[in-house]
């Protein structure tokens, strides 16, 4: 084996999803050496998914969903310390307890935190939740099961709508307020928005679309009771959910050198991230929610996803490049795929949607609740959204790999008209969303020749 | 035993459905939902289910142990 690629130390910063799974994977890749794996939560690493499904509907304590080993790794877990920096000169991970690691390699794998709500005391008010961790779900679910008399989710993205989803399964009445002009809108565009929106309604959601909360209420013993939207109403509830999106944690790295920055950190196709002068390092690897990559199918924009499968497939990249001398090294080009079940649909995606400017009905109808759209840019197919369709999903991914010519040619639909009804895709401007989209390109909006700088907070 | 299931391969064969009915539930028409931890007497159960799965989306395995290294 050239050079001691095999041997040597690797410590792998994030004790999540990706820093297990690529953890693993090394040792599979004949990794022989010290594997030191650092988390902030005091947690072993577990499934999130769950958390706003079967957690939240009372199926499943929410400090169960520990992840699989597929096998022992074999590492030093250090678990319930953060890190704090990072020296690449003298490659050493720096933790909150003092201490610091020495490393040959390092892998980051961070992840990102749920967005809190900007005023640090109404978000203080008991009844106020946000929904990323463990501990966060089970704090909610309890609160759910306590019976409140309504929820006020804050964001109509897939977790706000899991939440109400959730909430309204077990019989609470729930108020969702989003910015934007439906729910999803920013991940799968205006058609599937309308859906979407049909889908809260029908489930007796109140729906609210085109407001922002401007306050949360509490009842002067620090109780939430109720919030302020911006067209003058307010709303009674005594629990409230803040479902804004995710913060990526880079602040760690802010003395690295890395280019990292709110929408993660900047890296080559084969996971090594670069530094602030975009000159790539060898042996810093990212990998998950904190990465953003460049990918050859969506005009090598910047990439960066908060999908499970992403995290697991980069890991996977990233841990085989880390033990491969360079002509060895693996591109990450996986398709993003991700799925959401809510109000009884199973919702699955492949490609990226907001990178279109047409859509098409291929399969299905809004009217029977099943369906697969596929979207197009320029001529091509650039993803699918299939709603209790998951069978055709592989077919549509592989279109979207070949570069197929959209729309799709007869054989790709099931009905004879579907491309001759191709409509504007309606992929909105993401700063008019009340929660960020859970793809995100560099910003640039395919459909509209027009690039949105988003002022970070 | 933990279980994971890979939704992301999920195609709603339910063939877990019927192998482990106490472990694994259809949300709606293709949707899933699981026990994340699984129970002794159910082990077997998923384990038969992994097995049949069509496109092997079910991961089965212990977590990491508070003193594991």
């Amino acid at each position: 084996m050239p050079g001691d690629l095999t041997d040597g130390r690797i410590v792998i910063v994030g004790a999540s999803l990706a820093g297990l799974r690529a953890a693993e994977t090394l040792r599979e890749e004949g990794f022989t050496g010290s594997l030191t794996v650092v988390g902030d939560e005091p947690r072993a690493p577990y499934d999130r998914p769950p958390l706003s499904k079967q957690v939240l509907l009372g199926k499943t304590p929410a400090d169960t969903t520990a992840l699989p080993m597929r096998r022992d790794p074999e590492a030093d877990w250090r678990l319930g310390v953060a890190a704090t920096g990072m020296d690449p000169l003298e490659k050493r991970v720096m933790l909150a307890d003092g201490e610091s690691l020495p490393y040959d390699r390092l892998l980051i794998a961070t992840g990102t935190r749920s967005r809190p709500w900007p005023n640090p005391d109404e978000a203080s008010l008991d009844g106020v939740f946000t929904l990323r961790t463990s501990d966060e779900a089970g704090k909610l679910a309890e609160r759910l099961a306590a019976g409140p008399e309504r929820v006020l989710v804050i964001g109509a993205g897939f977790t706000g709508s899991e939440i109400a989803s959730a909430c309204r399964e077990r019989g609470i009445e729930v108020t969702v307020a989003e910015r934007g002009p439906a729910p999803l809108v920013g991940a799968l565009g205006g058609t599937l928005a309308k859906l979407a929106a049909a889908m809260h309604r029908n489930h007796g959601v109140d729906l609210r679309t085109g407001v922002t909360v401007t306050a949360l209420r509490g009842d002067g013993n620090g109780r939430f009771t109720g919030a302020d939207l911006s067209d003058g109403s307010r709303v009674e509830a005594d629990v409230c959910v803040v479902a804004l999106g995710a913060v990526r944690n880079v602040e760690w790295l802010a003395e690295s050198g890395l280019a990292a920055g709110p929408r993660g950190i900047a890296c080559d196709a084969g996971c090594r991230a670069f530094n602030m002068y975009g000159i790539v390092t060898d042996d810093v690897f990212v990998a998950g929610d904190v990465s953003r990559f460049p990918h050859p199918l969506f005009g090598y924009q910047m990439l960066s996803l908060e999908h499970w499968g992403n995290a697991v497939e980069q890991a996977e990249v990233a841990a085989h490049n880390m033990v491969s001398p360079g002509p060895l090294r693996r591109p990450h080009l996986a398709v993003p795929t991700f799925w959401s079940t809510q109000f009884g649909l199973n919702i699955k995606s492949v490609g990226v949607p907001t990178y279109s400017d047409h859509v098409v009905i291929a399969q299905g109808s809004l009217e029977a609740r099943r369906l697969a759209v596929v979207y197009g840019y320029q001529g091509r197919i650039t993803a699918a959204v299939t709603v209790d369709m998951a069978k055709s999903l592989d077919y549509y991914k592989h279109l979207i790999e070949t570069a197929a010519p959209f729309p799709p040619p007869p054989g790709a639909a099931d009905r004879a008209i579907a491309a001759d009804v191709t409509i504007p895709s309606d992929v909105p401007d993401p700063s008019g969303l009340s929660h960020g989209p859970t793809v995100a390109l560099t910003g640039h909006l395919p459909d509209r020749r027009l690039t949105v700088v988003q002022p970070t907070r | 035993m933990q279980t994971v299931v890979d939704l992301t391969r999920c195609q709603g064969y339910a063939q877990c459905v019927f192998l482990a009915p106490e472990v694994f539930e259809l949300h709606g028409e293709e949707g899933l939902l699981y026990a994340t931890a699984v129970p002794d007497d159910q082990v077997e159960h998923v384990r038969q289910a992994a097995a049949a799965c069509p496109v092997q989306a079910i991961i089965l395995g212990e977590g990491v142990s508070a003193g594991a290294r």
